[in-house]
């Protein structure tokens, strides 16, 4: 069962570092600033979200399991509102992103 | 190399930077924003000391980290106050410029009042 | 393995120091500020300061990046005016030349600290059963260096009144930053009705439970003010008149409490701000809940500014 668990946070956090490499290169080549958006947002919730899942198995209790939670919810709205609010500036700036 | 020196190293490093930043930017803002990187450069090199003196079950010496927190805070009094300072300036002459010949020729392209 | 990434952390640490003072326009220097200022609370994490991490991230790299992000955005027209004042070659070079000696100086300073290297600690553990906290830092901060954090709470209401100070006349007394429109449709709006709920429970838990672990007053206050500025952005709600009794009231309650325990201290137990024996925690905690609505109060309001408008709405 450990093994099964240590193997999990293993490919879960693996997988989420990979989320963060890919949204990285995207922020640095993809062509304009809203697909520069997408693929950090992408970058920010899968990412993290697979970090915190495979972080999950190895807290002690359960309020630290909680709390990691929390925290990806909480980046989650914070990562939706900035880039919500960044797409509709340039929306409404009018200019080519 | 220890954790201690080696942001120890770098605290010196940015305390450098700052200093360059802060004789060569022109504009205040950026005069400002050096000068907060020097001020963390002080602190980092207050907090490697502070953490070598790691003893009786404490990661660090609390005494120099509580002083930093104070310090921390009264630095973010004065860069409010110089933000402030500098927003006021802007908004009366249209110009941030500390340089008195330059300053009178930008009132005067603005018409400041 | 965690040396490696000490290392990598110390050179993105300067690369953002480099990219904040060589970068061209102001909002992108800030910018990397901000993100420097965060990586520097990982940098605080492995020198053990979890306090001090909290703190920057919630001023250092918080409070202060909004602060100079606003500003940079308001001043960008000023920004090709300086760029042609920039200093000539000579002086750069002179600068880079101190900077570097300046740099150098420090340097062999780090590496010719004494060993065993000077410590309180030991002093710390010995005297904190008598304030009757656990967390080392708060002990410190509202006993043995009581005096420090008094002045640092009223550094910060002059700072504010120094703010207020440069009000326009004819806005003297009015609502300080600007007048938001409220969206009821936009994102803002929803984020500035979910979040403050979450955000002031969290700044309360913080505050509580800095007399123990890790956490306290100013990292509490930090949240609460910015679960506030949230309000006031989405158009929620507006910024109180700076005119307002109640509010001057607020501000110095927290200064004034803790001055009232310093003097109660001088009559019963000798010295300003030493406390009466047994009853420690009791002072300490009426001076935490006395400062924390004036700490939040003065950093909510030194980040909107100096006022702008009229009393009305």
């Amino acid at each position: 069962m450990k093994l099964f668990l240590d193997l999990w946070t293993v490919v879960a956090v693996v997988a989420g570092a990979f989320f963060f490499f890919a949204g990285t290169v995207g922020l640095l080549r993809f062509p304009d600033s809203l697909t520069r958006l997408h693929a950090l947002s992408k970058a920010d919730n899968l990412g993290l979200g697979l970090v915190v899942l495979g972080l999950l198995p190895q807290v002690d209790s359960v309020s630290a399991g909680l709390k990691l939670v929390g925290i990806w919810l909480l980046v989650l709205l914070s990562g939706a509102t900035a880039a919500q609010w960044i797409a509709r500036t340039f929306r409404q700036s009018g200019t080519d992103p | 190399m220890t954790a201690g020196t080696l942001f120890g190293l770098c605290a010196a490093a940015l305390i450098g930077l700052g200093l360059f930043g802060l004789i060569v930017n022109p504009h205040p803002l950026r005069k400002i924003l050096s000068f907060n990187v020097f001020g963390s450069g002080v602190f980092l090199l207050f907090g490697a000391i502070a953490h070598r003196g790691a003893a009786a079950g404490m990661g660090g010496d609390p005494v120099p980290q509580a002083l930093l927190i104070t310090g921390i805070v009264v630095a973010f009094s004065a860069t409010a106050l110089a933000v402030a300072l500098l927003l006021r300036l802007f908004d009366q002459t249209g110009s941030v410029t500390l340089s008195s010949d330059v300053a009178a020729k930008a009132g005067n392209d603005t018409g400041a009042h | 393995m965690i040396e490696i990434l000490n290392f990598g952390l110390a050179a993105l640490i300067l690369g953002l120091a480099v990219w904040a003072v060589v970068a061209r326009e102001a909002p992108a220097a800030v910018v990397g500020f901000i993100v420097y200022g965060l990586l520097l609370t990982l940098v605080w994490l492995q020198l053990q300061g979890i306090d001090v991490a909290l703190t920057e991230a919630a001023i250092g790299g918080g409070l202060t990046g909004v602060l100079l992000i606003n500003a940079a955005v308001r001043l960008r027209s000023t920004e090709s005016t300086a760029r042609a004042q920039r200093p000539s070659a000579s002086t750069r070079w002179l600068a880079a030349a101190l900077s570097a000696t300046v740099t150098g100086a420090l340097a062999i300073c780090v590496l010719a600290l004494p060993e065993p290297a000077p410590t309180l600690a030991p002093e710390v553990l010995a005297n904190i059963a008598v304030t009757e906290v656990g967390n080392p830092i708060t002990a410190v901060l509202l006993a043995f260096r009581a005096m420090d954090t008094l002045l640092e709470a009223i550094v910060l209401l002059f700072a504010l009144i120094g703010v207020w100070s440069l009000a326009p006349d004819r806005a003297w007394g009015g609502r300080p930053g600007l007048l938001q429109q409220a969206d009821p449709n936009g994102m803002l709006d929803y984020v500035a009705r979910v979040l403050p709920p979450i955000g002031i429970v969290a700044g309360i838990y913080i505050f509580w439970i800095g007399a123990d672990y890790p956490g306290g007053k100013f990292q509490g206050a930090t949240l609460l003010a910015a679960m506030w500025l949230l309000v006031m952005m989405a158009g929620l709600a507006d910024a109180p008149p700076i005119s307002r009794s109640w509010l001057r009231w607020l501000l110095v309650a927290g200064p004034l409490a803790f001055i009232a325990v310093g003097v109660v201290g001088a009559v019963t137990a000798g010295a300003f701000l030493s406390y009466p024996h047994g009853f420690a925690k009791t002072l300490i905690l009426v001076i935490e809940f006395a400062l924390m609505p004036t700490l939040t109060l003065i950093l909510g309001l030194i980040l909107l500014g100096a006022p702008l408008r009229g009393e009305a709405a």
